[in-house]
């Protein structure tokens, strides 16, 4: 066949989009447009205050510099006690996590009421702030690091509970189904036959979990529930801006260091 | 033994994938079950040990009749049944000692399987066995790092570990290759025979079923159409089981590969020249 004819039968042009399809997504891009600006008309912003932002962000600058080093004697407690806080409260959220997972997976639960209180537990811990649960914890427990302990398990719950039970519902069946056929009984099933398919997951979001705690567990001290957030709020009370800058410092170098740690266990799991 | 009375399965689909089957094993035999796709092979493989539930209809394994029993009992009778599937459902990320040892969760607490902590007579009996199907000194590696091959020698130790009463197989090798498949049907049947334990072997290759199988039971729309010996199928037998068709290529195959088959001792290397003789 000669080049000619193949231009003849085969099209020249191909449109991955209809024109209708293209339209849609112009009003997509017109309706996001909208809605911004609609919010930004709502909210009331002071745009008096933008005027001399940069003025004051310079004075805040100024304030915070030099670092008070001498203050960094201070921190190391309470920064070995923001890491427990978060380590403390990621496992009690394993312990707690798994099995709530386990109703939460359709194919796990045991029945529709068991399905729904699995999946309102999750819900429910994702929807409360970890700040919010720590203001509810010091309420219970009083000011200190317990009530942050609790706080950081209550929100984590719904987190590694939602990815645990998702990857639960993802199991090879059949593997299930050769487990159950050797006359296993529903506990054996369970740990031989669907823990080791969903392992790594639990791994995985463990370390990563973690590392997000300690990021919540720096600020919990704001309101009361242990950690270097404490010692960042009273700074920040007295202006002691050069405080703050040490303090800022340090719990970047913690964050930095766990998420570096949790990003290699990561690694190394898959 | 075995005894099936007629046993239906309608699937809330509103499948009817087994209906009036009934049919009796009571002696140690291959039985392979033949049928298109659809059949109802899997389903009738299934009712037996209950992960499908049947319709009705009776599934009796010596006196006890299986659709009877509760939870607790159906896991105890479960243990007298091994079996072996068409994708090994090996537990992958476990090694093959473990996944050998399931085969004995029946028989073991939770405690223990949670110490992975097996009675001494179970851990010679999993050696013996990965020696047999020749695969020792594998016990330490993972069911993910095996071939098709070699997984299904797994599965099939699995299902003896048991010693299980009766096997029940399904498209043991639907995933593997034509002289893999050979090499494990023969295997599984020879164990079979060994351990004197009756066999129910779904198949689709007809072929495959002939060679191996002491009696052959063919399937169609859930019903049975035939049981009898390898020699009794006949273009006709295939025709009811499988519909029309010019089964003369197929049959004529399945002689050369039963007179190659008697032939030959257990050598790879004479059974490879016989197959290239063949082809
Ligand atoms: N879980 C199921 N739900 C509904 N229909 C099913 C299910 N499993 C199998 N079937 C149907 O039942 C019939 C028999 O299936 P199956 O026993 O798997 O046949 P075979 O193993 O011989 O290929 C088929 O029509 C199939 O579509
Ligand atoms: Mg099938």
């Amino acid at each position: 066949m000669t080049v000619r004819q193949n231009i003849e039968k085969y099209p020249e042009v191909w449109h991955r989009f209809s024109p209708r399809e293209t339209l849609m997504r112009y009003v997509w891009y017109l309706g996001t447009v909208f809605v911004a600006v609609w919010s930004i008309s709502k909210l009331d912003i002071p745009w008096f205050y933008f005027l001399d932002a940069h003025v004051q962000a310079k004075d805040l600058a100024v304030r915070m510099w030099p670092p008070d080093w001498d203050f960094a004697n201070q921190l190391v407690k309470p920064l070995i006690e923001t890491i427990h806080i978060a380590t403390l409260g990621t496992f009690i959220t394993i312990l707690i996590a798994f099995p709530v997972a386990f109703l939460a997976a359709r194919n796990t639960t045991f029945n529709a009421l068991t399905w729904f209180v699995g999946r309102f537990i999750l819900v429910a811990s994702r929807s409360v702030n970890t700040i919010v649960w720590g203001l509810l914890f010091v309420a219970i427990f009083g000011p200190g690091p317990l009530a942050g302990i609790w706080a950081i398990a209550f929100r984590s719950i719904g987190f590694m509970g939602k990815l645990v039970a998702e990857a639960i519902e993802e199991i090879d069946k059949g593997t299930v189904e050769a487990i159950e056929a050797t006359g296993a009984s529903r506990l054996q099933v369970l740990w031989i036959g669907i823990l080791p398919q969903v392992l790594p997951v639990i791994y995985g979001t463990t370390v990563y979990r973690w590392d997000i705690n300690i990021r919540e567990s720096s600020v919990l001290g704001f309101v009361g529930a242990g950690g270097i957030g404490i010692l960042l709020y009273s700074s920040i009370n007295q202006f002691m801006w050069q405080e703050v800058t040490v303090i800022l410092i340090a719990v970047l170098g913690v964050v930095i260091a766990s998420e570096f740690l949790s990003a290699t266990v990561r690694q190394r799991i898959s | 033994m075995l005894e099936i009375i007629r046993l239906s399965k309608v699937y809330p689909t509103g499948t009817v994938a087994l209906q009036d089957v009934s049919f009796t094993v009571d002696t140690p035999q291959v039985v392979t079950i033949i049928g298109p796709s659809g059949a109802g092979k899997s389903t009738l493989i299934r009712c037996i040990n209950r992960l499908v539930e049947p319709t009705s209809g009776k599934v009796m394994l010596d006196d006890i009749d299986v659709r009877s029993l509760n939870r607790r009992e159906l896991c105890k009778v479960r243990r007298r049944m091994g079996m072996i599937f068409q994708e090994y459902n090996l537990v992958e990320r476990l090694t093959v000692m473990e996944n050998l040892l399931s085969g004995r969760l029946g028989y073991v607490g939770f405690w223990k399987t949670y110490r992975r902590k097996f009675p001494p007579a179970d851990v010679v009996a999993a050696f013996k066995l990965l020696d047999r199907v020749g695969l020792s000194g594998y016990q330490d590696t993972r069911a993910d790092a095996l071939s098709g091959g070699e997984r299904q020698r797994v599965g099939i130790s699995r299902a003896l570990m048991q010693q299980p009463d009766l096997l029940l197989v399904d498209e043991p090798t639907a995933s593997l290759d034509p002289k893999t498949s050979r090499q494990i049907m023969r295997l599984l049947v020879e164990l079979a025979h060994e351990h004197g334990t009756p066999a129910l072997v779904n198949i689709h290759d007809v072929g495959l079923a002939q060679s191996f199988a002491d009696r052959i039971i063919g399937l169609s729309e859930g019903r049975i159409v035939f049981d009898g010996t390898s020699q009794q199928v006949t273009a006709e037998v295939l025709t009811e089981i499988y519909g029309e068709e010019d089964w003369s290529t197929t049959i004529r195959k399945i002689e050369e590969d039963n007179d190659q088959d008697t032939q030959k001792g257990a050598s790879k290397h004479k059974d490879r020249m016989t197959r290239e003789t063949a082809a």
